[in-house]
């Protein structure tokens, strides 16, 4: 059984679920003895990963089939398609590379498009992008031999679709996140309708919660019997455990950590009004933002406004060792999403043994019991429980430890072989 | 021999509204939720099970006879709220076959943290069972059955009691049967009353359960397996909750017709009959001790104090709601008094309960909150106030100590 799967690149490359994701599934699937080509588009702008690298990267190809990724080979496509829109011109995204993919990957080819050097015009070209995009993945499809197509969210989808029509195989769409919960009700009407496209043509469509489910049946008219809803899962590697140790600075004051992008979806005005509330009852308290994103601005501007701005503290986007550090200095994380389709930061705080609390219109709010939960426009209630995390002591300890077990529970060999399952069933012809 | 002893718990705490940090009032409890939920009970239990009572010990004159325990909170309830279903357990008092046990009005965990708040609240009870019933409790019986060789000990010193109930607990009793009188090791006047789970757990938990070996259990089946004991055992004791009947067990899973048929099938058997505790208790003698050094309860599989202990988030709720009790009585103040008292209802922590919390089991069916975090958050936020109120008053007191009221007697001990 292989599949030809069309994903996004992995951490810390990217930040977010989707190349989270597409890393732990991919790894877990190909231990699990299932073939897969994965095809990637990447960005092909940055001084770090012009051609010379990547013919380097094709050098070490026999170090890697030995280590993490087995039955996997890998494709690039010089695209400057990203998964999220809302951050496009978010820089990071091509300022480092991951460490462990030189190191780890089996790169066969990088597929260069020439469009790609022109560098920022994905927003307004999007539709080209993500058809040239598919043009390249038809020219990898015919050196590949599959079973059938998996694709990742959106910008894969018409390449999915392409490739499906030209060789007969099954196609899955795999939704990470939807068009309604990156932009609330204020759809892109091009971008949703590649989605209901996808998810039409698909044969099966694979869901990240029933939150999600919901979603794709309600909104997109898909027949609810064609959804399947697969949980992701957490790498459960000791190293990253609890993350490593960091000198940290003296900390007089508890501090409440907001921690992802911060873009209209993940609710940092509702984590602020919060904030403002608690501070009303506590004085001992910070609240850190950590990310970056179209909102970041107005956000700042936003904590000034409510007085708050000398007990906010933004640190724009974080990798490495920092967000260990961020992780490590708090005492609360909080997720505060308008709509999450999954939400994996929560299980990274508790692997850190942070405490959390989430908003209930998340995934993971409806697999996770050892959480706080909380309706993100419930202003009041988000900071009654900030601030009784804060004061009492035992509470914070039993969410702590209890939670950060639960998060074993959270394993991508389960995610795979729940995708073997239906893999199994689409070849099967049931 | 064998006789049929029935006790039912009758009980709805006072549940907590949803009280945030930010409230400016000093209203704890759901008071529209409590109603609510206290006439939908009596709907489907109180009054349907009274009147099906009544009739069965009028059909059998006298020989139908089981046994309440009330608790002090509901009592207050049913007046508020559902007054035709005290009346009824009035008429039921006025057959003579029926007993009224003593336990802590409050339904509270005292025993474990205040030997003087515990003593307080049994006799608040007593009272309140006298003054509507027109009988003086005889046999005690803890909170949740929980038992151990100190409150024997307690119980005894405190004189006025022939009896206590405890559970038949399988780890105690050992291959002893539960279904003969014992005694604790301290005490020589008391005797003790174990609940057969059993048989009790067939009709409280099994009776509808479909895919249990024995379903559906009749009154003549159930009835043959009492006849089994016949000439091994004295009384069969048949605890369970009053809500079972209709609450827990609907009314089409047939229970109402279940027990309106039990008593007949048992008296088919001429040497059955049915026994009032205290009866047991003038009926026969101990055949041995039930030596309770650690705590039991009826509660879930372990039989122990987990359901109300079992993390530190309820350990931590308990010390600090009883490391209060000085301050709050101190205060004088009668409201604060009842108040606190009321938090002490053994719920507040069974809602904080994480033990079956991952899986989603049957503690979830009786949880007003959506989650054990919920429960203690909303209990702490509630008693930090009643803390904050007891700091002003006792600074009041502080300022004015002559003050011209502190002539009226002391309501905290009423």
């Amino acid at each position: 059984m292989k599949a030809f799967m069309l994903g996004w690149e992995f951490p810390p490359f990217i930040s977010g679920g989707l190349g989270t994701a597409c890393y732990g599934l991919t790894k877990a699937m190909g231990q699990l003895g299932m073939q897969i080509a994965f095809v990637l588009p990447k960005a092909g702008i940055s001084r770090y990963t012009g051609p010379v690298k990547l013919m380097s990267a094709e050098g070490s190809v026999e170090i890697k089939e030995a280590s993490e990724f087995e039955n996997v080979s890998f494709h690039e496509i010089i695209s400057p398609l990203r998964p999220y829109v809302d951050s496009s011109r978010h820089e990071a995204y091509s300022r480092q590379r991951g460490s462990y993919r030189e190191r780890n990957a089996r790169y066969i080819r990088s597929w260069h498009s020439k469009s790609a050097e022109q560098g920022e015009n994905y927003p307004n070209d999007m539709a080209g992008q993500v058809h040239r995009y598919a043009t390249k993945v038809m020219e990898i499809a015919t050196v590949e031999d599959f079973d059938l197509i998996h694709a990742h969210d959106w910008m894969t989808y018409p390449a999915g679709i392409a490739v499906a029509k030209s060789s007969g195989k099954p196609f899955v769409v795999h939704v990470h996140s939807t068009e309604f919960d990156r932009s609330g009700e204020h759809v892109n009407q091009s971008i949703y309708d590649i989605e209901r496209q996808g998810m039409h043509s698909a044969d099966r469509v694979i869901t990240v919660s029933n939150y999600t489910r919901n979603i794709i049946v309600g909104r997109y008219g898909v027949a609810p019997e064609k959804v399947e809803v697969v949980y992701n899962g957490v790498e459960h590697d000791t190293c990253s455990d609890s993350g490593s140790s960091h000198a940290l600075p003296e900390k007089t004051d508890k501090i409440v950590l907001f921690l992802g992008r911060i873009t209209m979806q993940k609710g940092p005005e509702y984590f602020l009004a919060a904030a403002k509330k608690v501070l009303e009852k506590m004085d001992d308290v910070k609240f850190i933002m950590a990310g970056d994103g179209d909102m970041t601005h107005r956000m700042v501007e936003y904590a000034a406004y409510l007085g708050i701005g000398h007990r906010v503290l933004f640190t724009r986007f974080l990798r490495g060792a920092d967000v260990d550090r961020a992780y490590q200095m708090a005492d609360l994380y909080v997720m505060p999403s308008v709509s999450e389709p999954f939400g994996i930061t929560p299980l990274e705080a508790l692997k850190h043994n942070v405490p959390v609390l989430i908003s209930k219109q998340s995934g993971i709010a409806e697999v996770l019991t050892h959480a706080l939960k909380v309706d993100f426009w419930d202003i009041d209630q988000m900071a009654n429980k900030i601030a009784a995390v804060l004061k009492f002591p035992l509470l914070r300890r039993t969410l702590r430890e209890d939670g950060h077990s639960e998060v074993y529970k959270f394993r991508w060999e389960d995610a795979a072989a729940k995708i073997k399952g239906i893999y199994e069933k689409i070849l099967n012809g049931s | 021999m064998p006789s049929i002893c029935f006790y039912f718990q009758v009980h709805q705490p006072y549940r907590l509204r949803n009280y945030t940090i930010f409230e400016l009032d000093n209203d704890y409890f759901d008071d529209s939720k409590n109603a609510e939920i206290c006439r939908r009970v009596a709907r489907k239990c109180y009054l349907p099970s009274n009147l099906l009572m009544l009739e069965l010990i009028k059909k059998h004159k006298g020989k139908f006879r089981i046994s309440y325990s009330i608790t002090g909170v509901l009592l207050e309830q049913l007046e508020l709220y559902a007054p035709e279903v005290l009346a009824s357990f009035q008429a039921l008092a006025a057959t003579n076959c029926v007993e009224f046990l003593a336990e802590t009005y409050y339904h509270s965990l005292s025993f474990l943290y205040s030997r003087e708040e515990f003593i307080a609240q049994i006799r608040m009870h007593e009272q309140a069972i006298h003054r509507l019933f027109g009988q003086t409790p005889r046999v005690f019986r803890n909170t949740e059955l929980i038992y151990n060789n100190d409150l024997a000990f307690l119980i005894e010193q405190m004189g006025g009691f022939d009896m206590i109930l405890a559970e038949g607990a399988d780890h105690i009793l050992g291959y002893r049967s539960p279904n003969f009188v014992y005694r604790p090791p301290n005490s020589t006047k008391l005797k003790l009353l174990l609940k057969n789970y059993r048989l009790s757990d067939d009709i409280a938990f099994r009776f509808s359960n479909r895919n249990w070996s024995q379903w559906p259990v009749t009154a003549d089946r159930f009835a043959a397996w009492i006849n089994a004991f016949n000439g091994n055992g004295f009384v069969v004791n048949l605890f369970m909750d009053y809500e079972t009947l209709g609450e827990h067990q609907w009314e089409d899973t047939g229970i109402f017709s279940f027990i309106r048929h039990l008593p007949s099938e048992i008296l088919k058997h001429p040497d059955n009959d049915f026994k009032t505790p205290s009866e047991v208790a003038a009926a026969y003698e101990p055949v041995g001790v039930f030596d309770v050094p650690h705590t039991i309860s009826w509660a879930d599989l372990e039989r122990d104090l987990s359901a109300w202990r079992g993390n530190p988030m309820q350990e931590n709720a308990l010390a600090e709601l009883y490391g209060l009790e000085y301050k709050v009585k101190n205060t004088d103040d009668r409201a604060i008094i009842i108040e606190w008292r009321k938090l002490q209802v053994s719920d507040h922590f069974y809602y904080m309960c994480t033990k079956y919390f991952s899986d989603g089991d049957v503690h979830k069916y009786f949880n007003p909150y959506d989650s054990p975090y919920d429960g203690y958050i909303n209990f702490m936020t509630v008693l930090d106030n009643l803390n904050s109120r007891c700091h002003k008053v006792l600074l009041q007191k502080k300022r004015e100590p002559f003050s011209i009221l502190s002539g009226e007697p002391s309501p905290s001990l009423m």
